[in-house]
């Protein structure tokens, strides 16, 4: 099962401020580990929400609204994520906890989602129950 | 934290930190069934004391140190040689959590790699060697090792005690080889995660649910692999043919459970994550500058077809030529038999006769439905109907499985005009 590690924006990493270096230092060793586990997809950092662009859709079935960045409310806005592939649920929190801390000065956060298996967007139902039954394994 | 919750997390720290407790161990006792005691005597002590006392902000680091406590005691214990016992006291104490960080580069990582090199030993058994790297590599249990085998779970037991023995017996060293030997020993291990890939890969539909986990943790070894044997060409081949094969996975099977060719899955929901990073490990087995092994030259040719973004933009002028530098390192009929397919789709199909027509004799063959059908559908192409029937009723005739049998039926039905 995939997880995505969600590392979110804070003041600093809006304002484009870059990590010190022993942060850098600390998720390159983490992201090695990551990868000589073998469980590492994906990693990558984003760019402050200024140079991000928004599109919502106001009215249902309307025209969508293209708003530029930068976005107000730092929690909500992604700076960074990890894609990684383990067996369990307990195993991405574990690897979450292992995550460097993002010197948010207090506003730190790192959110972890599953990512859907496309088997599971299926409407089979006969199928969704193999899945459930798979997990239980 | 809930007793089961504090389980489940101990599963979880287990399953990140036992390769890498076992391969340690080893190094010290040089005896991997000791060594998997030890940790596993580690890992009854975390489960009666994690609970209560909370888990340890370096839950390796406190395996480590308490499965090497256990292991002065029992030396101690034993009587065993002095040297190994005073070897062990002495390393004790070192082992401090900046000691397992400072590790994590250079030492863990050859720990593992040695012991790879060991559960994938020619003494074992081709079985053995599967089910050994599949315990101590991947973590998993017994049960879940004979789900995935759909054998009893005594039965896998018994294979890994006795593996576990015979590396005891035969006194198989714990180090990675080096020279020739080397190239031979690696090619063994890189056959064992692609026997295991290919296990879960081949599964058919009933099992189609359990088996998966093969797949998953042949292509996790092959990246961990790829991370502490960088030098190696195939390792990065073997990685970026799993990555490539495995993007495919979920459009291999339709929704009876009947197997989609290449040529007619749906391309759009090939995983796109799994294709890239395919292509990205083939292109560091290139960047390492060595002729493409057996491998790499598979991988190349999944990356043509991977690349293709529908059936028709395939570049088989590409992979007929992958397909004949494939059958000059790994000669094989069945190379061939793929090399003709590729051959006719890029130069006509009189080409890929020809080649055919050259292995029809081979005895590896004679039982091989393919082969006449590949053969059938050639002269089809050539307008030679009557002489496809007889090769589609042939391949007909051959086919184990009835679903191809209907399908080779109808295509010989076909040449009658």
């Amino acid at each position: 099962m995939r997880f995505m590690m969600i590392v979110k924006g804070t003041t600093d990493s809006e304002a484009g401020v870059k990590p010190s270096q022993e942060l850098l230092d600390a998720m390159l060793r983490y992201n090695e580990e990551l990868a000589k586990a073998g469980v590492l997809l994906a990693a990558d950092g984003l760019q402050p929400s200024s140079s991000g662009i928004r599109i919502s859709y106001p009215e249902p079935g309307g025209k969508p609204k293209v708003v530029d960045g930068p976005f107000t409310e730092a929690k909500e806005i992604i700076a960074g994520f990890t894609l990684i592939e383990v067996k369990s649920r307990e195993e991405a929190i574990e690897w979450a906890l292992r995550m460097p801390d993002p010197h948010g000065g207090g506003q730190a956060e790192i959110e972890l989602r599953q990512i859907f298996d496309p088997e599971e967007l299926s409407s089979d139902e006969n199928k969704q129950e193999k899945i459930k039954g798979q997990f239980r394994l | 934290m809930s007793f089961s919750d504090a389980g489940r997390t101990i599963d979880a720290i287990w399953r990140i930190e036992s390769p890498k407790l076992i391969a340690g161990l080893t190094r010290m006792v040089r005896d991997v069934g000791l060594a998997e005691d030890l940790a596993q005597d580690a890992l009854v002590i975390a489960l009666e004391r994690w609970p209560e006392t909370g888990i340890p902000d370096n839950p390796g680091a406190w395996l480590m140190t308490t499965a090497k406590r256990r292991a002065i005691d029992l030396l101690r214990r034993n009587k065993l040689r002095d040297q190994k016992y005073e070897e062990l006291t002495r390393s004790a104490e070192w082992y401090t959590e900046e000691d397992m960080d400072r590790q994590l580069d250079g030492e863990i990582g050859d720990d593992l790699l040695r012991l790879i090199f060991m559960t994938c030993h020619p003494v074992l058994s081709q079985d053995a060697r599967v089910a050994l790297t599949l315990r101590l590599l991947c973590g998993l249990t017994t049960d879940e090792i004979a789900r995935a085998f759909l054998v009893a779970e005594a039965t896998i037991a018994q294979r890994i005690v006795r593996a576990k023995r015979t590396l005891s017996a035969k006194k198989v060293p714990f180090e990675v080889p080096v020279g020739a030997e080397l190239k031979e020993r690696l090619g063994t291990v890189l056959e064992v995660m692609y026997l295991m890939f290919n296990e879960g890969y081949s599964a058919t539909a009933g099992e189609h649910w359990v088996r998966p986990l093969l797949c998953q943790e042949a292509l996790r070894l092959g990246r961990v692999l790829a991370e502490i044997a960088p030098d190696e060409p195939e390792v990065h081949g073997l990685a970026a043919l799993m990555e490539i094969q495995a993007s495919r996975l979920k459009t291999r099977v339709g929704a009876d459970g009947e197997p989609i060719l290449l040529m007619d899955q749906n391309r759009a929901q090939w995983d796109r994550l799994l294709i890239r990073r395919g292509l990205a490990a083939l292109n560091r087995c290139r960047q390492l500058g060595k002729p493409l092994g057996p491998y790499a030259l598979q991988a190349a040719i999944a990356a043509c077809h991977a690349q293709a973004v529908t059936p028709a933009d395939t570049d088989w002028v590409r992979i007929s030529a992958l397909y004949e530098a494939l059958s000059r390192v790994l000669p094989s009929p069945i190379v061939e038999l793929n090399r003709a397919v590729a051959v006719a789709m890029a130069f006509g199909p009189l080409y890929g006769l020809q080649i055919v027509d050259a292995i029809t004799e081979e005895e590896a063959l004679s039982e091989y439905h393919l082969l006449p059908s590949v053969r059938g559908d050639l002269l089809f192409k050539l307008d030679r109907f009557e002489e496809a029937r007889l090769e589609f009723e042939r391949a007909a005739a051959l086919a184990k499985n009835s679903r191809e049998r209907d399908l080779l039926l109808a295509r010989a039905s076909e040449c009658i005009h």
